[in-house]
């Protein structure tokens, strides 16, 4: 508008600044070791994994995938994780239910449990189990006169991998299954719904991003972890080796090229769900926004 | 549908929510539930719906008992306070749930969703999710997804509580000609006088989880049954007075009593409307200063002052005011026409509003 002058503004003016925010300088310092510090510490080793893999050539890398112990890793950790993870779904659908919708006497006990996994060594969660079903353990008699192989074979594996990823489905619905409440869940039963019902239809779609996000993650752990898997697989090559400990095998054969070709999968599957996740979060992020405007145009 | 409670009692951990509760709600009646928050109102509808358990005593529905019949099978419509919408499904979808789950065919589904739609004035609303609505259209949506399974009896907590005053005025009428339309027998949940005088057509009123009264409106509000209907119900001016030669006394003013002892104490009330205001000094024996005048709308609001200090409230019609010629500080003489005994010595409570007989704002000042 021409009729009206601009306001001259100083210095101090031009560059305002708010009264909670830092100095600019202690902003850029902080912003810049955090960047260092995720370059050279997360960023360097994720690229130096694919430049060691190609180091040799694609053949080298290409044979390394192909190898049959390499397949058979593979296979392995699939099994583990096509098993763990539809267990731990359930277990977390279940467990964040009982703790949210319901009262009784040990609740607090039940969510300290959810989050033992976390809090506990994997290494010492592996040998929990050798301890429990190793040839030496409790029940290591039982199951030998019965020809039952847990530890040394797949089922210890699966045990162990199944605890390490315990909390995670549980602890991503909690809070959003608190948040939420029983309200709707209620409305549906003087509707007529039954638990199924209230279930399917008002539960689960209400929790459906958090239930995904806590599977992805879920995923991500039942295939690379090591620590407790590594004590109970009892590394037979091309039986009880899972991908993580292939690739630890190869490196310790002095075979670099290939392990890090290996460990290249697991890297890239990593990537995968780290972008699955924010692809995720982003579309969550818009919707919510979209549901804001639409708020917003409604109420004015 | 009649429903009857009979000696429902509700205790959580020990503490009793309800107690000793029996009342009939008749067919095709719209009945409020009137008390304080914490009163165990909201007990008394969720136990009703099947949602909670009776500790003791029977909840019959057409003489029939229900206590054991789960809340599926009851055939209710429920309208929680905060709607509970379900929010991952359009307004159409909400509406039409109880009627997926009932097994309703899909073109009689599309049919009564399309009815309740009209009815409600939800017309272009329907692919809306319930975060895209406003308060009232929530409401309105929770209504009719509560009422499209024909339920036989439609219970409401709190209905209005969470839209503003405009809404809230709307959707009270549109409640009363639902409820005129549909003859469902209707019961809701308030702690809002006004609201339930002027919705439904009996009131029970509770107080600490025990029946104060049951009544129409006016019953509630020209008899009522306690100290405590009667200051929860309108606005009531309460005294405490002294008995001296068969006359309870407070500051200026007396109220013949019967069969009382002298030096007995009782508690007066009289209603803002029984006070009969003149500007002709003669006309009554009292006198009083108009301290100030609240303007309500088509009525006012009087606040007199009499000179050993005692303040009590008047109402009277704006043409009546004008009439008078009436302005504040202006010197009046007034009289009251009805009053009642609220409590008698050993059963006086301790007054709710204050000590001397200067009173507070108490709810629903309007009336």
């Amino acid at each position: 508008m021409a009729g009206i002058p601009k306001p001259k503004l100083n210095a101090g003016q031009r560059k305002s600044q708010r009264g909670t925010e830092e100095a600019p300088f202690v902003k850029w310092l902080l912003i810049t070791v955090a960047l260092l510090f995720s370059l050279v510490f997360l960023l360097l080793p994720l690229v130096n994994v694919f430049a060691q893999a190609f180091a040799k050539g694609f053949t080298v890398y290409w044979d390394a995938l192909k190898h049959p112990d390499t397949i058979a890793a593979m296979k392995l950790t699939l099994l583990v994780t096509v098993i763990c993870m539809p267990l731990n779904v359930l277990f977390g659908l279940a467990a964040a239910w009982a703790i949210t919708k319901f009262e009784f006497r040990g609740k607090s006990l039940l969510v300290t449990l959810i989050d033992l996994p976390f809090s506990v060594s994997p290494v010492v969660a592996g040998l929990m189990f050798v301890v429990l079903f190793g040839l030496q353990g409790y029940f290591g008699e039982w199951l030998a006169d019965r020809e039952i192989r847990i530890i040394f074979a797949v089922p210890g594996i699966v045990l162990a991998t199944l605890f390490v990823t315990f909390p995670f489905v549980a602890r991503e619905l909690i809070p959003i299954m608190q948040a939420a409440g029983s309200d709707q869940e209620q409305s549906a039963l003087t509707l007529g719904a039954n638990g199924w019902q209230t279930f399917w239809y008002v539960t689960l779609p209400s929790v459906k991003m958090g239930l995904l996000y806590g599977t992805i993650l879920c995923i991500a752990r039942c295939v690379g972890e090591f620590g407790a898997v590594s004590v109970v697989s009892g590394h037979i090559t091309g039986k009880t080796d899972t991908v993580p400990l292939h690739v630890e095998k190869l490196y310790n054969e002095y075979q670099g090229a290939a392990a890090f070709a290996v460990a290249s999968i697991l890297a890239l599957g990593a990537l995968l769900t780290l972008g699955l996740k924010t692809w995720l979060e982003w579309r969550e992020a818009k919707l919510e926004t979209l549901a804001q405007q639409a708020e917003q145009a409604i109420t004015q | 549908m009649s429903i009857e409670l009979k000696n429902i009692t509700k205790q959580f951990g020990g503490v009793s929510a309800v107690n000793d509760v029996s009342f009939t709600v008749a067919d095709g009646q719209l009945v409020a539930l009137l008390g304080p928050s914490g009163c165990g109102k909201t007990t008394v509808l969720r136990m009703i719906s099947g949602l909670e358990m009776p500790t003791a005593g029977e909840i019959l529905v057409r003489g029939k008992r229900v206590n054991d019949v789960p809340v599926q099978k009851r055939n209710i419509g429920f309208v929680f306070q905060g709607y509970a919408l379900f929010k991952s499904m359009s307004v159409a979808d909400n509406i039409a749930f109880g009627l997926l789950i009932k097994k309703w065919a899909k073109a009689d589904r599309d049919a009564r969703v399309a009815e309740l739609i009209e009815l409600l004035g939800l017309k272009d609303l329907a692919k809306r999710f319930p975060h895209q609505l406003s308060g009232g259209q929530r409401q309105r949506v929770a209504l009719a997804r509560a009422l499209a399974p024909k339920p036989d009896v439609l219970l409401l907590d709190e209905p209005f509580a969470a839209v503003d005053a405009k809404i809230r005025q709307e959707l009270r009428e549109m409640l009363v000609n639902l409820h005129h339309e549909l003859n469902v027998t209707t019961i809701f949940v308030t702690h809002d006088q006004e609201e339930a005088m002027e919705v439904s057509n009996r009131i029970v009123v509770f107080d600490k989880g025990r029946l104060a009264q049951i009544g129409t409106p006016r019953e509630v509000y020209e008899e009522p049954a306690s100290e405590f209907v009667a200051r929860f119900i309108g606005v009531m001016n309460v005294l405490d007075c002294e008995v001296r030669e068969g006359v309870a006394r407070c500051g200026e003013l007396e109220f013949p009593t019967h069969g009382v002892a002298d030096g007995q104490r009782l508690r007066i009330g009289f209603r803002p409307y029984a006070v009969q205001v003149s500007n002709d000094l003669m006309a009554y024996r009292h006198f009083a200063v108009l301290r100030h005048t609240y303007f309500l709308g088509v009525l006012l609001r009087l606040e007199l002052e009499f000179p050993s200090g005692l303040i009590i409230r008047a109402r009277m019609s704006k043409e009546e005011y004008a009439r008078l010629n009436l302005t504040e500080g202006r010197k009046i003489s007034l009289q009251i026409r009805q009053y009642r005994v609220l409590a008698r010595e050993g059963e006086l409570l301790p007054p709710e509003v204050s000590v001397t007989h200067h009173l507070g704002p108490s709810p629903g000042d309007g009336i």
